[in-house]
């Protein structure tokens, strides 16, 4: 246990230790308040929706760039032969990386609250859809952070983690959004719905936390950083 | 040729490890033993890196198994990391952390008491040499001091057995020797092995050596053992003026001479010759005999025994000739 706590220390501050976890931030804030902005002046109203139906697609670019270097580094840096010879299991290794990433993800989230803040002043906003909303960015942040994570134990590459994140969130994302159930047979559709990414998000926001929902999210987290462990284990067999 | 009969500390059984086509260590045994400093010999892709994986479980054999204090390396592999200190080749570390803030961050993962850390750290700042780059992050630091930094990582919680790979690679001379020391010291009374392609680094430090070429292991024994193994191939080099057919002639009939070859001649009327030897010692005398007794001028005389290079070259080269490198 304080092994995973000791890596969640380590990675948390790496963020800091270069500019790289500043300019996240910074971009993270100014594309979110800036597409939250545009849309709130246009309809006029005292709700957060506009800025948590963009969420999912932002998380899309966001979520992976938080996590690629986690295990891509390690890899490249050959780091990873220290790390895994000290007597550390593969899952607490796991767990400590995305733990870290993930207060990192919240800090990004928590940095966007001045947005709740100021459509309260404006007008009096419904508070159960705000703090759904952001209960919900949270679980939904952590599943991309599962698949970005396990996207960079597939590579040394850090771009090419980027990219598999992105692709892996975005295919889980699609499948359960209209334009694809529209088109996809009548049985399939609500399988899909189910397993869309953004499906559970958007119904948390709405207020409503149905255990589903969490289930669904603790799902995906889990199958995904299961894969990771296995990922990692499996180098040894290499 | 082991005297003690404890269980040995590390135990390796009938180790192979594949990688695709390439074989890269082939069916290897061996034990070593508390307070044996096992110095592990090869050309470069050997075999000596995979085999310190495998007993550092960071790659798992495709046959045999090794036990580490007594803990197998498939059943309880974090438990046998807990007794090893392990440097991989040229120390990996992370580039973007303070010196002090790695060595706590590994003695933390090691799990060593908050109340010991302190006083862990400190010791390693002064056995590694660090005290003058404890406030630079370890990317700004040169090799020297990056090896230095992986060092005092490895043994931050005084572990009883050390597995160092090429470990003295990117120091400076002063600093290998103290290295060395260290290695000798720490020795006595716990377990290392190092790998290296440095010969002398071997007979600097080590009770007992192990030479595999190719994955296999080649030879095994002391430095001295190893030695005498090449024994009958010592030479003599000796310097004579006179006629060379003559000289030849003369100094194959010495006892203990079993070869004689002309190396070189020299401008003034001295050659030199190469004698192969069954005991070197007893046939520098009777050369030196022979030139006193017809009154040669000698100009020089020294034994070559046979070193660990000679042997390492021998084995090494035995199956393939072109594959060795320094």
């Amino acid at each position: 246990m304080s092994a995973t706590a000791s890596i969640f220390r380590k990675e948390f501050k790496s963020y800091f230790s270069s500019p790289s976890g500043f300019v996240f931030l910074t971009a993270f804030l100014v594309l979110s308040a800036w597409l939250f902005f545009r849309v709130f002046f246009l309809i006029g109203q005292a709700s957060l929706r506009p800025f948590f139906s963009i969420m999912p697609w932002l998380y899309l670019f966001f979520v992976p760039a938080a996590a690629m270097r986690m295990w891509a580094e390690e890899r490249k840096l050959g780091t990873d032969e220290m790390l895994l010879t000290l007597p550390v299991r593969e899952a607490e290794a796991v767990a400590g990386k995305f733990l870290a990433a993930l207060s990192f993800l919240a800090l990004a989230i928590a940095l966007t609250l001045p947005l709740p803040i100021a459509v309260s002043a404006l007008g009096d906003p419904d508070p159960g859809p705000i703090v759904g909303g952001y209960v919900g960015l949270l679980l939904m942040g952590a599943a991309y952070l599962a698949i970005a994570l396990f996207a960079s134990s597939l590579t040394e590459n850090q771009i090419v983690a980027f990219i598999v994140g992105i692709t892996i969130s975005f295919a889980l994302f699609i499948i359960g959004e209209d334009i694809v159930l529209i088109a996809a047979p009548k049985w399939a559709a609500p399988v899909l719905r189910y397993l869309g990414l953004g499906q559970h998000f958007a119904s948390i926001a709405r207020g409503v936390i149905d255990s589903r929902d969490i289930v669904y999210y603790f799902s995906v987290i889990g199958f995904f950083l299961y894969l990771n462990v296995r990922v990692i284990e499996s180098r040894k067999w290499r | 040729m082991e005297s003690r009969q404890a269980t040995p500390v590390i135990d390796i059984r009938g180790v192979t490890k594949r990688f695709g086509e390439t074989v890269a260590v082939d069916d290897v045994s061996f034990q070593v033993h508390r307070g044996e400093v096992l110095g592990f010999l090869g050309p470069n892709a050997a075999g000596k890196t995979t085999t310190m994986r495998i007993l550092t479980c960071y790659l798992a054999p495709d046959e045999g198994t090794a036990a580490v204090a007594g803990f197998d390396i498939f059943e309880n592999p974090v438990e046998v990391r807990r007794r090893i200190g392990y440097l991989p080749e040229s120390a990996p570390l992370y580039l973007d952390m303070g010196v002090l803030d790695h060595l706590r961050f590994v003695a933390e993962v090691r799990g060593i008491s908050q109340n010991d850390i302190e006083s862990r750290v400190d010791d390693m700042i002064d056995v590694c040499g660090l005290q003058a780059v404890l406030s630079k992050d370890v990317g700004e630091l040169s090799k020297g001091f990056r090896q230095r930094v992986g060092l005092a990582i490895t043994m931050i919680h005084d572990p009883d057995i050390l597995i160092l790979d090429e470990p003295t690679t990117g120091l400076d001379p002063s600093q290998i020797i103290e290295i060395r020391e260290l290695i000798r010291t720490i020795g006595s009374e716990k377990t290392v092995i190092l790998s290296t392609h440095i010969l002398p680094e071997v007979e600097a430090t080590s009770t007992r050596v192990l030479i595999i070429n190719e994955g296999r292991l080649v030879a095994s024994g002391t430095p001295g053992e190893l030695a005498s193994m090449a024994m009958g191939d010592d030479r003599v080099v000796v310097t004579l003026r006179g006629p060379a057919a003559d000289l030849e002639a003369a100094l194959l009939a010495l006892p203990h001479a079993t070869g004689v070859e002309v190396t070189g001649a020299e401008p003034d009327g001295f050659v030199r010759f190469g004698l192969l030897s069954d005991d070197a010692t007893g046939l520098a005398d009777a050369v030196f005999d022979l030139a006193r007794d017809r009154g040669l001028r000698l100009r020089e005389l020294r034994r070559e025994t046979a070193s660990l290079e000679d042997i390492f070259l021998k084995l090494t080269r035995m199956d393939d000739s072109d594959e060795v490198t320094e």
